[in-house]
């Protein structure tokens, strides 16, 4: 098992058990044949006919529906629950609550804080008092609606800076710090300071984003005596599997997972939630399988966000583009729980332009707001919105181009990683000049253009770049892939498929090894019954993780295959190959054997071959990097802005599939555009502490109307071979983190106006422009 | 997120209008007889809010006559009650169309659409598109284009589609946005969504994707 240092976020507070010695790994693949094509998914028909079974899709002829009663308040003590009303309602079958004496657990949250499942003090809006199982949601609700609570109402606090002022209200029984502030240093800020020809300062605000995944949280609870199977919405049914029978007191054997499919996590599935543990007690209770899918106003309030946060960054550049030094500072919430996913607000400026004298400092408060759970790239979006429209204005003082000053401070190894390790690979550059390329950076009008009858339409561009701290993998995994005789194939894997396309680019690894066609690979995943461990899909790492599994297990059939048809053949197994379904001898390819005909492998009926994760190289940084540039028109008398296009260039690696990798990227931009210009929560501070956008009408996600028509991927095609056996690197989080900079930037280049805070409103851009204009 | 004003449109023009609708609420009460078409009938009688009643629903060309609660979704009874998976639940309060299916070849949010509400109407779901195991050509096209990345949009935004091209075979690119707009995409695959749904105008023997 990994100890608690070694862990990351998607991984914090699970037990993650090593992978086997992997044994020989091997070769990276030159020109592949297959991988890298632009292949649909091989779960396309599934998702597009409505044949794939979602959890939130299970039924059961004896199912129950689950409602949870949650606090209306954001800080309160529960006095009193009366249920009695509640449970002489039609069609009511449990009612549970605090007292119910198998409720009675205890709720795991970060640094091993624990409260009770039910706990009497409820210490954000939406924290669970009550639940109740009916014959019908509707009937579920009714009795939800009937249960009287008596609270009593404390005093709250709902923002990070307010919660360190004395006299806050002490939301853990003291000061509202989440430990000790984190502090990062190197070189010797002061003299950095001291060598810059320019020294710029700024505050920046980012609000906190929702996740609001298409599919609700939630799942379906099913006993068969003593074992409990769930169909949970998951990113990862392992750490499903480990918290409920933690929180149930239950053998891992007992607690079966299943998360063949899910609609949509961004961080916010990784780990288990109290409705699960719910679900199963009033399935326990009621003796009938239950089903608890949570409101879309209940997944605003109570499971994760990305952190609102204040930043403060100081840099220093000299004249010819050099910089010399970075202070950071941010205080930032994750609610009112120790969370995961409120750090690494500072990893890009650790990280991403060549600095030797850097300190930054985080400090994570507690706020009766709800829990933070990682989203997207934690931190690095947020971070990126200060560093990235630094850099613009640094570029700007100095009189550099924007392009030219980030090219010249690319690092060739991390500079924020213990020991300074070098980077397998780093297409930052590559990202940077193609992407300003293809978007006509050098040809872009250097004076912003204004349209409409008094030029209150202006135009202008931006960019901006980044890197993600991981997205190389690691172990553990392990996959089995079975060969049936008819030269089918099976491929058994832990890890879930967000809609990435994860599934898919498996297959194709298969096919690249075993020339099998694609149509004829069946996956088998997400399955804690049935499937082999694998940590939750995040971290941009499951394809890093599995394809050098998946690529060992196809190799290990392989290698029995061509052993097999050696003897066939009679010649040697170093010798053979497979080409569209043949064995053929290497240098005489009319000497063959279809697989299927192979003596040994027709008795055999069945191969089995299986693959573990090998470790990554020692001493290495691997790291995907990214460059963005778009183009904005703002409406300085309404305040609209339009995304006008999009170009994003990203070094992920091989591109293991160009369409699913196509999508990703504009996917990113999209969510970006959403974190940019329209998304944050809105809390009533002043006076109830209440959330007041808890749906999608209140709370904006970009529409169709909203993205560009006009967007590009330049894939910067990168094997890395060093990192491991398919040279991927991950993809899904370097995709959003530059985005909502580079709309920063460009609405700086179109206004004049640096927009400081997100979102960026047609309010804040009337106010902004209204102010500088009195001030002339 | 604007409400796609032919929804508005259809809401008027077919099946129960608004007006018609609220007049049959009652306090604590539901009329079955709930306006547009049903109100041809006879006065049907008051029930109270947990009796159930008997609904003829007419669903890619089935009928099925069910007994529901007058409060009940037509997206809880496909979904919960007829095994109609295929049509998703994301909001429960029509602001993100996962629910999409098509009314009288109009797409409307089967969250936003009371089940007595539907009787009348000939009602078209995502599994309404398939012909035997065969997809229809909406469902080809989103599967071509990569239209989807975790899919649980996805069968709002093929009807949402559907109806589109039902109405306007050879769409502009223009029209193509309008018409998935009242249909999210947290993932964002919008730009596979619209070069499908060209693609789709195409293998129904429109043209597609003019501008």
């Amino acid at each position: 098992m990994k100890g608690k240092n070694e862990q990351i976020y998607y991984e914090s507070g699970l037990p993650v058990p090593e992978t086997p010695e992997p044994g020989h790994q091997p070769k990276p693949w030159g020109k592949t044949h297959v991988v890298g094509k632009p292949l649909p998914r091989i779960d396309a028909y599934q998702r597009v006919s409505g044949a794939a079974v979602y959890p939130s899709d299970v039924t059961f002829p004896d199912m129950l529906y689950g409602a949870i009663l949650r606090c209306p308040h954001p800080h309160a003590r529960v006095e009193s629950v009366d249920t009695s009303d509640a449970e002489r309602m039609p069609g009511v079958f449990a009612v549970i609550t605090g007292k119910t004496p198998e409720a009675n657990v205890k709720w795991p949250y970060q640094n091993g804080v624990k409260t009770k499942l039910f706990d009497p003090i409820c210490r954000f809006e939406g924290e669970a008092v009550a639940a109740v199982a009916a014959d019908t949601p509707y009937r579920a609700w009714d009795a939800v609606r009937a249960i009287r609570v008596s609270y009593r109402v404390l005093p709250f606090v709902s923002d990070e800076k307010k919660a360190l002022e004395a006299g806050a209200p002490a939301i853990h029984g003291k000061d509202n710090r989440v430990g000790k502030p984190e502090v990062y240093q190197r070189g010797d800020l002061k003299k950095g300071f001291s060598e810059a020809d320019v020294v710029l300062e700024e505050s920046y605000r980012t609000e906190c984003e929702l996740h609001t995944p298409m599919e609700l949280h939630g799942c379906v609870a099913k006993w068969d005596g003593d074992l409990l199977t769930i169909w949970e919405s998951s990113q990862g049914v392992y750490a499903v599997q480990s918290t409920i029978a933690e929180v149930l007191g239950m053998p891992l054997a007992k607690v079966r997972v299943i998360g063949h499919y899910m609609g949509g996590g961004f961080g916010s599935k990784l780990e288990a939630g109290k409705y699960t543990a719910i679900a199963s007690l009033l399935a326990s209770r009621t003796g009938r399988p239950v089903k608890l899918f949570l409101t879309r106003e209940e997944t605003y309030l109570t499971v994760g966000n990305r952190p609102p946060g204040y930043m403060k960054l100081k840099a220093g550049v000299k004249k010819d583009g050099t910089l010399t030094a970075f202070e950071f500072e941010s205080v930032v919430t994750g609610g009112a729980y120790p969370a995961r996913g409120t750090g690494l607000v500072d990893w890009v400026v650790r990280e991403l332009y060549t600095c030797p004298n850097v300190r930054t400092q985080r400090i994570d408060t507690f706020t009766n707001t709800g829990v933070a759970r990682p989203f997207r790239a934690p931190g690095h979006p947020q971070g990126a919105w200060a560093l990235e429209q630094m850099m613009d204005a640094l570029a700007e003082k100095i009189g550099m181009d924007p392009v030219e000053l980030r090219l010249k401070n690319i690092p060739s190894f991390s500079q924020a990683q213990p020991g300074n390790p070098p980077y397998t690979t780093t297409g930052l550059k590559q990202c940077l000049q193609k992407g300003a390329e293809a978007f006509g950076w050098k040809t872009k009008p250097k004076v912003k253009s204004s349209s409409g009858e008094t030029g209150h339409i202006r135009t202008g561009v931006g960019m901006a770049a980044g890197v993600w701290f991981v997205g190389g993998g690691s172990p553990p995994s392990t996959i089995i892939v079975k060969l049936f005789s008819d030269g089918s194939v099976n491929l058994n894997m832990g890890a879930s498929d967000l809609g990435t396309g994860t599934k898919t680019v498996m297959a194709m690894v298969v096919c690249e090894e075993l020339g099998v066609k694609l149509d004829k690979i069946q996956i088998e995943n997400a399955d804690t019954g049935t499937t082999q461990f694998a940590t939750p899909s995040g971290g941009s790492k499951t394809v890093p993780t599995e394809s050098p599994a998946v690529r060992a297990a196809a190799v290990d059939v392989k290698q029995q295959l061509l052993k097999m048809a050696a003897a066939d053949l009679k010649t040697d197994a170093s010798k053979l190959a497979i080409v569209d379904g043949d064995v053929i001898v290497s240098g005489n390819p009319a000497k063959k054997i279809k697989i299927t005909k192979i003596s040994a492998f027709k008795n055999r009926g069945v191969l089995i071959g299986v693959g573990y994760r090998g470790p990554n190289p020692p001493n290495r940084a691997i790291n995907p990097f990214a460059a963005q540039f778009c183009e904005v028109k703002v409406n300085t008398k309404t305040g609209e802005v339009e995304v006008v296009r999009f170009v994003a260039a990203h070094d992920s690696g091989r591109v293991m599939n160009l369409l699913t990798y196509e999508n990703q990227v504009f996917g990113g931009i999209t969510m970006g555009i959403g974190f940019a210009l329209t998304e944050a929560r809105v809390l009533d501070a002043g006076q109830t502490g209440k959330m007041c956008n808890r749906n999608w009408h209140d709370y904006k996600l970009p529409t169709a109307l909203d993205v560009p028509a006009d967007m590009t991927a330049v894939p910067i095609d990168m094997p890395d071979d060093e990192a491991n056996s398919t040279g991927a690197k991950g993809l899904g989080e370097p995709v959003t983190i530059p985005t909502a900079a580079a709309i920063a930037n460009a609405i700086y280049n179109a206004t004049g106006v640096r927009f400081t805070a997100t979102p960026i409103t047609p309010i804040s851009i009337c106010r902004l422009a209204a102010e500088q204009g009195r001030k002339g | 997120m604007e409400d796609d004003p032919k929804k508005n449109e259809s809401a008027t023009n077919k099946g129960v209008t608004r007006r018609g609708f609220l007049a049959s609420v009652g306090v604590g009460a539901v009329a079955v007889a709930a306006g547009g078409k049903v109100s041809a009938q006879p006065p049907a009688e008051i029930l109270k809010a947990h009796d159930v009643t008997k609904v003829t629903l007419s669903i890619n060309g089935q009928t099925h006559k069910i007994l529901v609660e007058p409060r009940w979704s037509l997206l809880f009874v496909l979904r919960e009650k007829l095994g109609l998976s295929g049509t998703k639940v994301g909001c429960e309060r029509g602001e993100c169309g996962a629910c999409t299916v098509l009314i009288d070849n109009q797409p409307r949010y089967a969250c936003m659409t009371l089940a007595v509400e539907a009787e009348g109407s000939e009602i078209t779901t995502l599994e309404g598109l398939l012909d035997g195991e065969k997809l229809g050509p909406v469902q080809q096209a989103f599967v071509e284009h990569d239209a989807f990345q975790c899919g649980y949009c996805t069968s709002g935004q093929i009807m949402a589609a559907e109806g589109l091209l039902r109405h306007d075979p050879n769409p502009s690119a223009e029209h193509i946005r309008e018409g998935v707009s009242g249909n999210l995409c947290r993932c964002g695959a919008y730009p596979h969504i619209f070069k499908a749904v060209g693609r789709a105008a195409e293998l129904k023997g429109g043209g597609g994707g003019k501008s």
